[in-house]
């Protein structure tokens, strides 16, 4: 149960002046109920890539399996596909159309096949799972606040209970609680629902904060492929490719070269914090 | 006397039902009182719906008050006929630079400000050499814009606002959208124009590390200023800045619960090398 990438290569506008390789022979596999990074400057790939998950768009060479069976044969059900790899674009507004909430997140399952009752059910559990609120399900979704329509649009990707969810920069514009909450939330489902979870984000701090595995996209190319406490050690690299370390990292590594004993490989505050207090200990600078 | 004062500020949003008679009434900006220096670098940060874009838009007039006063260079807001010349003071940039930029070519869309403003031909592209020149674009002069990256895209964005010769510049969220280098670059180019050219910024945003700089910060809350100070003032209230849902930069973070664990350091700390020379001394 897994999305294999077989030498995977998209080109866009294909033997014109224009042509551009947006994918250059990408090979990942990823297994059931990962929690996966991808991280990238703008026009690395991600989104090129992430979209070849569940067939929206067709390569120009290579082979995606889905299940081990190739999703671009010609009898394969890619609509199927498509309900069970579900994709949260990175301007939920655009994904809002129905004229209240709980109908936009019924309209997934309802397509799905799904009376409107059983649809509901699976709404409003899906609302529940994104920790939105009852009380506004009969609002407008336009009405609503950028991290509210995030939850909605989130949301309407679970009700049609994917066992794949793609996140293209969920936080973006959140403040730092929904930023927060959202990425929780996902964690969450991640453990109580057992679903494979692929975030592409901007926001070194957060992937460092969750995921078990990540990938950097460069110039269409998979440059590194690891958990992320290896990959944000080869920072300067990082930084070459427009991309950083989580803040964190600069601290351990300042503070390892003016001698005290860190780990610098630490990527999160907490990590940070157990190793500081544990170099201050052997120096016996803390206070207890 | 401040580039931007606010008297008693309040906005309200209306919600019409199909008859045109008010259904809902939100206070969206509530009682603001500012004053902010010419030249100065001022952050605003609040949570989702605090009314931090309502504030802002009121700096330039996209929205007049509901109550209370705003003036911009002692031009009161409300007066129609300022109402030009209170846009060229107070520029703002907004966050998808997708969705405002219009030309197609870099030069042109940095053009098209003074243009409308009815700039002599060959002072605009003076304008336009000299604003590319200090967002760092000029190599992109000839390009066109819907091939550059989401930093290059702001910047051209911040070069446009440049060309019309503000005293002012009004960010909303610009980096939200951007990559770390993106970001790097919108950030520096936006300091480097209050340094050298004295452009007073006021900067929007939920990257607590991008205000640490800032002369002074701005919390929102509920429309309402909650609490202003020094970025050290402000960050080193770490419990209160969450109850407002917001945080502190991740350096400022780990200090914080290294303090609490017991370590003998200073709250508010806000660079890595803070952080370094307290605990290496």
């Amino acid at each position: 149960m897994s999305i294999e990438l077989k030498n995977v290569t998209y080109t866009y506008s294909p033997e014109t002046a224009y042509e551009i390789h947006a994918l250059k022979n990408i090979n990942l596999v990823i297994p059931d109920g990962q929690f996966m990074g991808i991280i990238g400057h703008t026009g690395s790939g991600k989104s090129t890539l992430i979209q070849h998950f569940n067939a929206l768009i067709r390569p120009t060479s290579g082979t995606i399996l889905y299940n081990g069976e190739d999703i671009w044969e010609e009898k394969y059900d890619r609509r199927k596909l498509r309900s069970e790899v579900g994709l949260v674009f990175q301007y939920p507004e655009h994904q809002l159309f129905e004229s209240d909430v709980l109908s936009d997140v019924c309209f997934g399952p309802m397509n799905q096949g799904l009376s409107r009752e059983e649809a509901e059910k699976e709404a409003r559990k899906a609302l529940a799972h994104v920790g939105f609120k009852e009380e506004y399900f009969s609002k407008s979704p336009f009405e609503l606040s950028g991290g509210q329509k995030k939850r909605v649009a989130i949301a309407g990707v679970l009700a049609m209970n994917p066992k794949i969810l793609i996140l293209d920069e969920p936080t973006a514009g959140l403040d730092p609680k929904g930023r927060d909450d959202i990425l929780d939330q996902i964690q969450l489902l991640h453990k109580m629902r057992g679903i494979t979870i692929i975030l592409v984000s901007h926001s070194m701090e957060d992937i460092a904060k969750y995921v078990e595995r990540l990938v950097v996209m460069n110039h269409g190319e998979a440059v590194f492929d690891d958990t992320p406490r290896k990959v944000f050690s080869h920072y300067q690299e990082l930084e070459k490719m427009g991309l950083a370390a989580p803040q964190i990292t600069y601290i351990m590594h300042a503070l390892k070269e003016k001698g005290l004993d860190v780990d610098v490989n630490a990527i999160t505050v907490e990590e940070a914090k157990d190793s500081i207090l544990k170099a201050l200990k052997k120096g016996g600078k803390a206070d207890d | 006397m401040g580039i931007i004062k606010a008297f008693k500020l309040g906005f309200d949003y209306f919600k019409y039902d199909e008859d045109g008679n008010v259904q809902e009434m939100q206070r969206a900006v509530d009682d603001i009182n500012l004053d902010i220096e010419a030249g100065s670098f001022v952050a605003i940060l609040g949570h989702n719906g605090s009314g931090k874009s309502t504030l802002a838009k009121q700096l330039n007039a996209l929205l007049l008050p509901s109550e209370g006063t705003i003036w911009v260079d002692d031009m009161d807001t409300s007066k129609e006929q300022e109402l030009w010349k209170i846009r060229q003071k107070a520029g703002m940039v907004f966050q998808n630079p997708d969705n405002q930029i219009i030309g197609t070519v870099v030069e042109e869309d940095v053009g098209f400000g003074p243009e409308n403003m009815g700039v002599p031909t060959e002072d605009i592209w003076k304008r336009v050499g000299d604003s590319l020149r200090k967002t760092g674009m000029t190599a992109y002069r000839h390009h066109s814009p819907n091939k550059l990256s989401g930093g290059q895209k702001q910047r051209v964005a911040i070069a446009g606002v440049m060309a019309m010769r503000p005293q002012c510049i009004v960010l909303d969220e610009p980096t939200a959208m951007l990559d770390p280098n993106g970001r790097h670059e919108v950030l520096e180019a936006v300091s480097e124009l209050n340094k050298k050219e004295n452009v007073t910024v006021i900067l929007i945003t939920h990257y607590m590390e991008e205000v640490i700089h800032a002369d002074k910060v701005y919390v929102m809350d509920s429309g309402k200023i909650v609490m202003q100070g020094t970025p050290r003032e402000i960050f080193s209230q770490v419990e209160r800045l969450k109850e407002y849902r917001l945080d502190v930069p991740q350096v400022t973070l780990l200090a914080h619960e290294l303090h609490e664990a017991g370590v003998d350091i200073p709250e508010g700390i806000l660079t890595t090398e803070e952080l370094v020379s307290a605990l290496c001394q």
